[in-house]
């Protein structure tokens, strides 16, 4: 039995005379929450469904679970739980109705008042789902792919057009699963989704992994330069900040540095504004946060050039 | 769960989902009794000469028929539609749950409430009108309920395969059924109606189901009330949607 939850190599889909996704190869370990992100279009849905077992690759090979799932049987789908990017619920059934109804499904299915308590729906087990708010019928789809106990669970942008409550509800649900020792493969348009949630990210773009590592280690992030920004009061010459800043102007009336050495350059800096009364309005030290990694990572070729 | 149980399971789900929803109780329920009324109400309880039966006698078969057709054909291809784009289909593909034990429950929910409508009206029909219930030919009302039943849910599914959309599943489950209801008799006796009107309804199956139905309930037919040909071609139907459907129909949203 291997280690790994999912493994592909050289996957590629085409529809027509379109690559949709070019020879991809993904590991991800049992036991992991791993974000698969990138821009639409870029072939995430496309290699999820391939891995779910709706469609099939053109090419390459696809072990989930150590199984083809081109050829999905009962016994691997009684270990997989999906979520897909868009599906209602049953809108007569009430909650634990509609886990029940899933639960029958499954030859060792989870408790489902355990699992209403789990997704958070304990004071809502006996409302329809036609009445549940949309974060609340999310977190139900995520009960419902829970309810036979996968070893495996697919989360493909499950909190798209959440409010930032209902969001932070839900991370808390999946982090709860992580704590359980279930695999999640989770696509995300959101960075801070990705940064809080997952072991290990890959980033697809136009049908390619461009980058796979820690949230934090993704596209060497840890190593790349900070940059600081800060404001002078009206009246203070930019020529006397210390040169060893090496501060410009970034046309929107702030200076900016990129630095490699953050702690030195802002102890520099500081030290000259205490020293002659000048105060830093704005004054901000920033590391490219993953977003700023993914949008570089994911930009076009177009975009790039302009 | 064995199959057999796990399909009586999502049948008990089906029913729940049926019965909660206003829309399939008040077009597969409702809107038979009403016409059932509507119609008595209007023709009153007029003899049919040509026939030899009173008008209440004639519509009590033809309201059962429509009855079956609304509840198996219509509101199944309906909830399917309903069901595909809402990605409730979808996912229950990615369950352990097999496809026939899918269709099994729902189909199997489509026949219940079809012999529930037939029990209804024929009920009504004797308790308001005196018309006589054929207990004698049971066997044929049965025999007739079933072919029809598992013909029209097999061309409900295939239907799916022409409906684009949830909007679009109510108006075309219409279009194909209700011009038949007028010109095979169903909605209107059919000694009103032009010969040259129900040989083109001949060539469909709402009206050869119609008359299986009355043939049973006719009091004047003697015999068992089997009507064989008309069967065949219900039958015949059923198996073209059969085959329709294992081709067209699909798990998957259309309008994405």
């Amino acid at each position: 039995m291997s280690d790994l939850a999912i493994k592909a190599s050289g996957l590629r889909k085409s529809y027509g005379g379109l690559e949709a996704v070019r020879g991809i190869d993904l590991e991800v370990r049992m036991g992991e929450v791993f974000a698969f992100l990138g821009p639409n279009g870029a072939g995430k849905t496309t290699t999820t469904e391939i891995l779910e077992g709706y469609r099939t690759a053109s090419a390459g090979e696809v072990r989930v679970l150590g199984v083809d799932p081109s050829g999905p049987t009962r016994e691997w789908r009684e270990r997989i739980g999906i979520v897909l990017q868009q599906c209602r619920m049953i809108p007569e059934l009430t909650v634990t109705e509609t886990l029940e109804l899933y639960a029958g499904y499954y030859s060792r299915p989870r408790d489902v008042a355990s699992t209403v308590e789990l997704v958070g729906l304990g004071d809502k087990a006996h409302t329809r789902a036609s009445r549940l708010s949309g974060g609340q019928q999310r977190r139900l789809d995520v009960g419902v792919a829970l309810i036979g106990d996968p070893d495996l669970l697919f989360l493909d942008e499950p909190t798209t057009g959440f409010d930032p409550n209902a969001r932070r509800q839900f991370w808390d649900v999946i982090k709860s699963l992580g704590d359980l020792g279930k695999t999640v493969f989770l696509t995300t348009h959101y960075m801070e989704e990705a940064q809080v949630l997952a072991d290990r990210v890959a980033v697809i773009a136009a049908g390619e992994i461009v980058a796979v590592g820690t949230p934090d280690e993704l596209g060497d992030r840890e190593q790349r330069p900070a940059v600081i920004t800060f404001r002078l009061p009206a009246g203070v010459d930019p020529s006397s900040v210390p040169s060893g800043v090496g501060a410009s102007a970034d046309g929107s009336g702030s200076l900016r540095c990129s630095t490699a050495d953050p702690v030195r350059v802002l102890n520099e800096l500081t030290r000259w504004a205490l020293d002659n009364g000048v105060e830093l309005e704005a004054l901000e030290c920033r590391r490219p946060s993953l977003e700023d990694v993914y949008l570089e990572l994911t930009r076009t070729p177009e975009e790039a050039v302009s | 769960m064995n199959g057999v149980a796990l399909a009586f399971h999502q049948f008990r789900y089906e029913q729940k989902q049926f019965w909660r929803n206003p829309a399939s109780v008040f077009f597969t329920v409702t809107l038979p009794v009403l016409f059932l009324l509507i119609f008595n109400l209007i023709f009153g309880n007029e003899d049919i000469e040509e026939l030899g039966l009173t008008t209440s006698t004639y519509y009590v078969p033809a309201i059962v028929s429509l009855g079956v057709i609304s509840a198996c054909m219509q509101s199944l291809a309906i909830s399917l539609t309903v069901d595909r784009e809402s990605g409730i289909l979808k996912r229950g593909r990615g369950t352990p749950l097999p496809n026939w034990v899918f269709f099994a429950g729902r189909v199997g929910n489509a026949v219940v409430v079809s012999a529930l409508m037939v029990v209804l009206v024929s009920a009504l029909g004797a308790l308001i009108w005196g018309v006589e219930i054929p207990w004698d030919k049971a066997p044929a009302v049965l025999v007739t309920l079933f072919v029809g039943a598992a013909a029209f849910c097999c061309l409900g599914v295939a239907l799916t395969a022409l409906i684009p959309s949830e909007d679009a599943a109510a108006p075309i489950t219409n279009f194909a059924v209700l011009p038949l209801y007028f010109l095979s008799g169903v909605f209107i006796p059919e000694t009103e109606i032009p010969d040259g009107v129900l040989s083109v309804a001949d060539a469909f199956p709402v009206r050869h189901f119609f008359l299986a139905f009355f043939e049973a309930y006719d009091p004047n037919a003697a015999g068992a009330g089997f009507e064989w040909g008309h069967l065949a071609v219900v039958a015949g139907w059923g198996a073209l949607g059969f085959l329709l459907a294992l081709r067209y129909f699909r798990w998957t949203p259309r309008a994405l």
